[in-house]
């Protein structure tokens, strides 16, 4: 009996001493964290899109309470979100108008002629690379990057293969700005409801060729707009959103531009769904 | 016999035979020929001429841009119609300058012999480099700078790469008989400015008769060695070309001065010759046509001469046009537009039909390892595809995707017939993007 006695003696002895070098470790090496990081972790998204200029989440709290980021900085969480880093950081958040992506091409394959045929990766990426199989050079290449890269699931590919966007689910994070090989897609604020949408720099005889829904260079939009909200950067139309507070400014090139190249969001909208 | 070779490398069907036995044809130039000011490694030439402007057989249309680049020079005579945005053989559409021929004009270059002999290696080199002379084995590297290596590097072996082992192409072969006398002079003047301790001219032994030629005329260049290389595919990249001549190695990322020795294609020995022999600038070169056309030929065009107008003249398509490739099947770049023009590195246009084009199922790998026995760089194309499949850009790196020289050997072995050429390609793009 009193041999059991040994062994239970020995281990409990053991778990004594550890028990209190662990005790006294942790208090001596204590990591003194923030507390509101904590908290600041947990109203935020938590979905380390990236768009705020952090590698994540819990990144962009730290940064948050040392101050390397605005408290309005995660764009992904929109006004909720601000607010709430706001009031945990005890100051009045200024929460500008809500963005949303756009696609700046109208090249679906009903409009942009496809002149290849392609059958290697089928990444937009590698496409690219070879110059893709449409005969735009700036066109969308439909291949699904963007949407993969999605993190909120808020692009599909639509039947004429142009990515579409959800609008009730972009938060404006600008994954797929930086996703897309042609850089087609734009941020702006959803405010703006007419926008140009293309990103050919080819010359008007090129991008007849090619699509019908092309800027060819006309610069006839930067004539019927008011002011310098609209001017030309080489074969293509360049706006000015920080000059455009009404985005009216941009209805005369709506109804102007010859190829019908700028559109209105809302009609795009009703479109996606189909 | 023994036959020098280098590890690993595939053997596909040569199809020498479809286009080995038609001489060297010079062409009627085309209506209009388009010349991209980008066709060398580097950057892309200056235009010093301007629209309306006349323009003669050999006359510099275009000025060197920089420390890596090469004048262009006009490849016919007519009128200059102006800068385009042109279909480019290497992909997109990149500027051209576009010239009207007048056939009545453009005629053949017409000079009488110089000597080099009291030529210093300067001087040749100058007038190599505004000849406009690049690599013409395809990746057109501007020539005069591979002239001036290092002062450090000793190179002990010059070799000419007579390979020309991608199948189909016969361009590097009907020169190697016909001008065999001017290529060898052409290697002398680019001994006389390399100096080194021997000359090599390496040609694959499926082109005997091209060795026996080239023997027969060499007789009378003591220091020159013909060597005699098995079949097989890539014998005719430039490190294998070295690791089977010297036995030994080209170090990771390095160049063959690296390992003593110099690498120049047939093409570019004969171009340098005319450049010095006749200051015949480089307007025109051999381009083999071949695969499903009804005449299969080697034709001596202009450069800037549309393929399309080539393909017309190689007697049409038999069958339904499917793939028109730059180059040949092995590394050759299947083009958009059947429109583009030559360059100067555009050894040959294979023409595919429905039939020949592959259209099979990508499947998963079986892990076969057939493409790492292949692999004449030695890598693990199946280890490196699948950390570009899963991003994993760093580890490619690691396991030496930027060795890669996209032969396409692995993908040619591939029962799963995986693109790995392509995802090497993208990975080589997606790292150099990262570097910067």
């Amino acid at each position: 009996m009193a041999s059991i006695l040994i062994p239970v003696g020995i281990l409990g002895g053991i778990a004594l001493f550890f028990g209190i070098f662990l005790v006294i470790s942790a208090e001596k090496f204590k990591v003194t964290m923030d507390e509101r990081v904590e908290k600041l972790i947990d109203v935020l998204p938590g979905i380390d899109c990236g768009a705020c200029g952090a590698p994540g989440c819990s990144a962009f709290a730290e940064g948050v309470t040392k101050g390397e980021y605005p408290v309005n900085g995660c764009k992904a969480g929109g006004e909720e979100v601000a607010t709430a880093v706001a009031e945990i950081m005890g100051v009045e958040a200024e929460v500008g108008g809500e963005e949303v992506a756009v696609l700046r091409c109208l090249g679906g394959t009903d409009v942009a002629k496809r002149v290849a045929d392609y059958n290697g990766i089928k990444t937009c990426a590698a496409l690219h690379l070879l110059g893709g199989d449409k005969g735009c050079q700036y066109g969308c290449l439909g291949l699904n990057d963007c949407v993969e890269a999605c993190p909120f699931d808020a692009l599909v590919m639509g039947e004429d293969g142009l990515p579409y966007v959800i609008e009730e689910r972009c938060t404006a994070c600008g994954v797929c700005v930086g996703t897309c090989p042609r850089e087609l897609f734009e941020i702006i604020s959803k405010k703006q409801d007419i926008y140009l949408a293309c990103r050919s720099y080819d010359d008007a005889k090129t991008v007849k060729q090619v699509c019908s829904r092309g800027c060819i260079g006309c610069s006839l939009c930067t004539r019927v707009t008011l002011g310098e909200t609209v001017t030309m950067d080489g074969n293509l139309a360049s706006v000015h959103w920080d000059k455009i507070d009404d985005n009216s400014i941009l209805k005369p090139a709506l109804e102007k531009c010859p190829t019908k190249t700028y559109i209105k969001r809302s009609e795009l909208r009703g479109f996606k769904n189909a | 016999m023994r036959l020098l070779t280098f590890k690993g490398g595939v053997h596909p069907e040569d199809k020498k035979e479809l286009a080995g036995f038609a001489p060297i044809e010079r062409i009627k130039p085309p209506e209009i020929v388009y010349l991209p000011l980008s066709q060398h490694t580097g950057v892309p030439s200056k235009p010093i001429i301007e629209k309306k402007d006349e323009v003669e057989v050999g006359m510099k249309i275009a000025e060197s841009n920089g420390k890596l680049s090469v004048p262009l020079h006009s490849s016919v005579a007519g009128v200059y119609m102006g800068l385009v945005n042109y279909p480019h053989p290497l992909g997109g559409r990149k500027l051209a300058m576009k010239i009207k021929v007048d056939p009545e004009r453009t005629e053949e270059w017409k000079s009488e012999e110089k000597e080099v002999g009291t030529l210093s290696n300067k001087d040749i080199i100058k007038i190599v480099k505004e000849s406009g002379i690049v690599g013409m084995g395809g990746a057109a590297f501007p020539t005069f700078f591979k002239m001036q290596p290092p002062p450090d590097k000793k190179i002990a072996d010059l070799i000419i790469n007579g390979a020309e082992c991608e199948p189909y192409l016969t361009a590097d072969y009907r020169l190697m008989i016909e001008r065999a006398e001017d290529i060898l002079k052409g290697i002398d003047i680019i001994r006389r400015v390399i100096n080194p301790d021997r000359v090599w001219i390496a040609i694959e032994s499926n082109k005997m008769d091209a060795v026996e030629r080239m023997k027969e005329v060499s007789s009378s260049y003591p220091s020159f060695n013909i060597s005699i290389h098995k079949t097989k595919y890539p014998q005719g990249s430039e490190k294998q070309l070295v690791q089977a001549v010297k036995r030994q190695e080209v170090p990771e990322g390095g160049l063959p001065f690296d390992a003593g020795a110099y690498v120049q294609n047939i093409g570019t020995a004969l171009a340098v010759y005319e450049a010095v022999c006749y200051s015949k600038p480089l307007y025109e070169r051999v381009v083999t046509v071949t695969g499903s056309v009804r005449d299969p030929s080697n034709f001596l065009v202009p450069i800037g001469t549309p393929f399309d107008y080539l393909i017309e003249e190689a007697g049409g398509v038999i069958g339904t046009l499917m793939k028109v490739i730059n180059g040949g099947p092995m590394m050759g770049i299947a083009q958009v537009y059947p429109e583009v023009p030559v360059i100067k590195g555009t050894t040959g246009i294979l023409i595919q039909n429905r039939e020949e084009v592959f259209s099979g199922i990508v499947g998963p790998c079986i892990r076969c390892a057939a493409c790492i026995d292949v692999c004449p760089m030695c890598l693990m194309p199946t280890e490196i595809n699948k950390s570009i499949e899963t991003e994993n850009f760093d580890k490619a790196e690691e396991m030496g995707v930027l060795s890669c020289m996209e032969c396409g050997g692995c993908a040619y072995v591939c029962p799963s017939n995986i693109p790995l050429v392509q995802q090497f390609k993208y990975a080589k793009n997606e790292i150099m993007k990262r570097r910067k």
